[in-house]
């Protein structure tokens, strides 16, 4: 059997015998690795890679990541690398725009590799990993008083079509801090987006001065689908180095993962493989795990990997296989509302459905404050309440409720325009809750269930 | 020696030539790292591999070596307070061994090889032991007593035992035949460890939460699934029974979930006391983590590995509770690796096979009668999560496993969004082991306990009626007696079944406590319905402070309840007989 594994002379074949979609099969190939990566060599010189699916003892599947256009089977040349995808990383990649596979492309020198990591990383021993406590203040009352976001958590923006998704990232990149604590290094992975976009977070992070914070990998959406696949892994590969070798807290913002997932499904249905839902592939819950769970904190390290993920739920539907295999996997999610949106409720959240899992990490005494869990409850419920009776009175009418449903109302409306809807305004996590009480005491003490008493005793602002 | 080498390399499935002689689930190690994988088929000499680490960067041509051995697990002391991954490989070893990630092809012994426990025999020389008898004890945490077993297929006169420190590669007994005895055996984890008799489970498995002691209990042998889709809390359900449910062992498993919970785990774990012992909760508890982006062969093996430890307690005569979080990874994964060899798909790209498979694991669920000569008793308790995609229950793992498990706890998504939490949904559940149960709360509880949960069901079953007329005509067509029903449902609702699992004095309600809180609703309810028919008026009836009296019930701390709560049903009784009527 050939085996080959430090060959002085790279294999070139010409072999290829079909092409389907990104993909190429190669004939007669030997030693070939899973996962390698290969180069396809035009006949006018012309380079493009690839990366091997499978590989068996004649022949291999390669995926070509800028598209198989061009290629014949008679003269392209694939030569293979005998390495799996890996990036050069280093400190100095701060400030710098690198291709959705990692090459500059900003017109700046080339990376000093410090190291060159494979960008599949190595699954955190759980065992290693620190338990996330840091509360990071947004400034946004529906995300920092219900759905707080700690260190070293990963949570999505479900959005639709058309949603401010792109301005509430912004608003938080720029509002964001930790108490007593650093700033952040951004790390942006864009795949798929436009131009438009990919110029409006440039343009933020200039204005806000974070610029020499932030490395940018930019896969736009008129650059090749298959590169897709690695931009994420890509950056999460640097935020990783940054995170736990150069002690850095890392914020990676992965935008739009429903491209992402596109791409995945063009992979496994140009293989021909038996589709999930919706022809996704079955294993798009795995795959997506190897990139969200690359977020954390680890045991006796500085640094910490926080991941903001937006994602556009294709029609709005929180079910369909991208947001729902997410929210499987991710600690929480924020979703955005078409309707409280058209309402001109800025940041438009639905608290409703959001949910941030590690909340309780990061609140209460001394992180916040001590009533903190209680009032989020409290705000739930009641605002559930409204929203219920919002319904009943779309039928019946308000004049068949009693008095004390036409305050849970009230209450509803106040809360959307006042604590959700509250545009460009930083608050500090004391007037957020500020807020709470002040919206809360319309009810009478008795109303408030989820309260401790004493915390009542204390806060409420309505008539004693 | 069996050595082939790659031939073909897909995912995680790897096909190996030269490999005749191996057997189908064979345990072998894949390439030059020494990869672990198993055998799934066999083709003439090529043997399918589904390999338990990543495959990225294997070559075709690498050699392939069998272990001529199932995949196994060690059983022996120190297995409490371990985290292990889904191949029974410890943690916190690799950790220090290869530093936070897990590289590939680590190895390392789940038992520690060099710690010496101290053996006291229960046996002596000359006596006659079978499979299954207990030679000795270990003290293995402070919890919990390890009995050491003589293995399967073995049986014989004593010749020697002796009481001292030993390693547990030591034998600690010898028979006559010359078979030494070690306080460690290994079992291939698709096995059932075998039993004298499967009995019916009586004996109520108490968990401290209303949602389920009082309305959908399980016993201790039974078994359970909880669907749900994100976010309505299904983790949290399954950690809160694993800190509060009254078994003697804990195995939790954590199947292609988040890191960050097993994370929650490993530190609040060893924090939280045991109500029976007073000791850390880790000191009866076992972690399998095997997180989501951990190989996804490892995942279909980790459930293997979880319900072979907790057989193992279960022989010592313990009981046993395990927790899967989430089977419907196991489900994927067993998707994912069918996918990849071609075989036909059955429903939503699920194997055929899926049925059969779910059934031989919640069938290793049961009380039983211990092998060995003096009938210990033992359970094994399974309560599996399933995350339905888009919470949907009509999906393959949800149906299947409804089949063949005893209760359902459904969660709710409406209900989890308004955080009415444990969000268990009491329209959709059922318990098929409530009969049962409730002849045993009969007995030592109340003797209306079963009356009173029946009539509270009634209560909620109408309450969900009448809100389809409240929606077209609103509450205040309602006659009053029908509007009380509404009051008290939503008192059954937010102060009976709503349980905050992070509060001090609620956060375990003993089934005594239960009781008295369901009886104040119910009186209540009832004493309410007779003042109405007296000619007594709803505002009348809420001008007593009894509904806010019964909103507070659940702060009272629980060895004050019963008086307390008992003296607050006598002066409601009292006061609302009281009510004068105006005619």
């Amino acid at each position: 059997m050939a085996r080959k594994k430090f060959s002085l002379i790279e294999k070139e074949y010409r072999t290829i015998s079909y092409v389907t979609g990104p993909l190429l099969f190669v004939e007669n190939v030997h030693g070939v690795s899973f996962n390698e990566m290969v180069e396809v060599i035009f006949d006018n010189g012309g380079r493009r890679s690839g990366q091997v699916l499978e590989c068996t003892e004649n022949y291999a599947v390669i995926q070509v990541f800028e598209g198989t256009e061009g290629v014949d089977v008679k003269r392209t040349r694939i030569r293979f690398k005998e390495e799996v995808a890996k990036i050069d990383v280093s400190g100095e990649m701060l400030g710098r725009i690198f291709s959705g596979r990692g090459a500059p492309i900003d017109g700046g020198p080339p990376i000093i590799p410090e190291q060159r990591l494979d960008v599949t990383g190595a699954p955190i021993n759980p065992f290693a990993r620190a338990q996330p406590q840091d509360f990071i203040q947004t400034g946004i009352s529906a995300i920092d008083g219900l759905n707080t976001l700690v260190r070293g958590q990963k949570l999505p923006i479900f959005s639709g079509a058309g949603l401010p998704a792109n301005e509430l990232v912004a608003q938080i990149i720029r509002q964001a801090k930790v108490r007593g604590g650093e700033e952040f290094a951004i790390v942006f992975a864009a795949m798929g987006i436009t131009h438009r976009e990919a110029a409006f977070f440039r343009r933020e992070f200039q204005m806000t001065g974070a610029l020499e914070r932030v490395v940018f990998f930019l896969n736009l959406a008129d650059d090749p689908t298959v590169e897709r696949l690695l931009t994420p892994r890509c950056a999460l590969t640097v935020a990783e180095y940054l995170a736990f070798e150069k002690d850095m807290h890392v914020l990676v913002i992965l935008t739009d993962m429903t491209n992402y997932c596109e791409a995945l499904r063009e992979i496994s249905t140009a293989r021909e493989e038996v589709p999930g839902r919706r022809g996704y592939p079955g294993y798009m819950y795995t795959d997506l795990a190897t990139i969200y769970e690359r977020a954390g904190r680890i045991k006796e390290k500085e640094g910490s990997i926080t991941q903001l993920v937006i994602l556009t739920m294709p029609d709005d539907d929180i079910t369909h296989p991208i947001p729902d295999l997410t929210g499987y996997i991710t600690e929480g999610q924020i979703v955005l509302s078409r309707h409280l949106h058209r309402r001109g409720v800025y940041p438009p959240i639905d608290v409703l459905p959001s949910l941030s899992r590690l909340m309780n990490l990061g609140i209460g005494e001394e992180k916040t404050r001590e009533d903190h869990r209680n009032v989020a409850d409290q705000l739930y419920a009641s605002y559930a309440e409204g929203r219920d009776l919002r319904r009943l009175v779309s039928i019946i009418g308000e004049e068949a409720l009693t008095e004390t449903d036409r305050k849970y109302l009230k209450f509803a409306e106040e809360f959307e325009d006042r604590f959700i809807g509250q545009g460009d305004e930083d608050r500090s996590i004391e007037d957020t809750l500020e807020l709470s009480w002040e919206l809360l005491s319309v009810f009478p003490k008795e109303e408030l269930k989820r309260i401790k008493r004493e915390y009542i005793e204390k806060f409420y602002k309505g008539k004693k | 020696m069996i050595e082939g080498y790659i031939a073909r390399i897909t995912g995680p499935v790897v096909e190996a030539k030269g490999m005749t002689g191996s057997r189908m689930y064979d345990v072998v190690k894949v390439g030059d790292l020494g990869l672990i994988g198993e055998i799934i088929r066999l083709e003439k000499d090529v043997a399918v591999i589904q390999v338990y680490e990543e495959t990225a960067g294997l070559t075709v041509g690498e050699p392939v070596l069998s272990t001529e051995n199932p995949l196994m697990v060690e059983l022996g002391p120190g297995l409490l307070k371990s985290i292990f991954d889904g191949i029974q490989r410890p943690l916190p070893e690799l950790f220090k061994e290869a530093g936070p990630m897990v590289s590939r092809g680590l190895t390392a012994f789940a038992l520690p090889r060099n710690t010496k426990w101290h053996f006291k025999p229960l046996k002596k020389a000359g006596d006659k032991v079978v499979s299954g008898d207990i030679i000795g004890e270990v003290q293995e945490t402070r919890s919990i007593a390890h009995r050491v077993m003589v293995p399967e297929n073995t049986e014989g006169v004593i010749s020697q035992i002796e009481e001292g420190e030993f390693t547990v590669e030591e034998p600690v007994a010898v028979l006559e035949d010359g078979t030494p005895l070690k306080m460690y055996q290994v079992w291939p984890v698709r096995r059932p460890r075998p039993y004298k008799i499967k009995l019916d489970p009586q004996e109520p498995l108490t968990t401290g939460q209303r949602v389920f002691d009082t309305f959908f209990p399980i016993p201790k042998g039974g078994s359970a699934i909880i669907p749900g889709g994100f976010g309505t809390g299904k983790t949290v359900t399954e950690q809160t029974l694993a800190k509060w449910a009254d078994a003697d062992v804990i195995i939790y498993v954590g199947c292609g979930e988040r890191g960050n919970e097993m994370t929650e785990v490993l530190t609040e774990f060893p924090k939280l006391k045991d109500e029976k012992t007073g000791n850390p909760l880790m000191e009866r508890t076992i972690l399998i983590a095997n997180t989501s982006n951990m190989p996804v062969a490892a995942r279909e093996a980790s459930i293997y590995t979880g319900v072979t430890l907790a057989e193992y307690y279960r022989d010592m005569g313990y009981d046993v509770a395990m927790m899967a979080d989430s089977t419907s990874r196991w489900g994927e994964a067993m998707r994912e690796v069918s996918g990849r060899l071609e075989e036909m798909p059955g429903e939503e790209g699920y194997p055929a096979y899926l049925a059969t498979r779910l059934a031989n694991f919640y069938e290793r669920a049961g009380r039983v009668v211990c092998l060995g000569s003096e009938d210990r008793v033992g359970s094994v308790s399974l309560i599996g999560a399933v995350s339905p995609p888009g919470g949907d229950f009509s999906e393959p793992m949800t149906q299947n496993s409804l089949r063949i498990t005893g209760a359902f706890w459904a969660l709710d998504t409406s209900l989890a969004h308004r955080r009415h939490f444990p969000a268990i949904s009491w329209t959709k559940s059922y318990s098929l082991y409530l009969k049962t149960i409730q002849d045993v709360y009969r007995d030592r509880v109340a003797e209306d306990f079963p009356r009173l949960r029946g009539e509270a069901m009634s209560v909620l079953q109408r309450e969900a009626e009448l809100q389809e007329i409240v929606q077209l005509v609103g509450p205040d067509a309602l006659p009053e007696n029908e509007r009380l029903v509404l009051e008290v449902a939503q008192m059954l609702r937010e102060d009976y079944l709503q349980q905050f699992a992070f509060s001090d004095f609620d956060a375990f309600c003993p089934l005594k406590k239960q009781y008295m809180m369901l009886k104040a609703i119910m009186t209540f309810y009832e004493k309410g319905q007779e003042a109405l028919r007296r000619g007594s008026s709803l505002s009348q009836l809420f001008s007593l402070p009894y509904k806010v009296e019964i909103s507070r019930m659940k702060e009272i701390p629980s060895d004050e309840a019963e008086v307390k709560i008992g003296d607050m049903i006598e002066r409601m009784i009292t006061d609302i007989e009281k009510i004068e009527v105006y005619q």
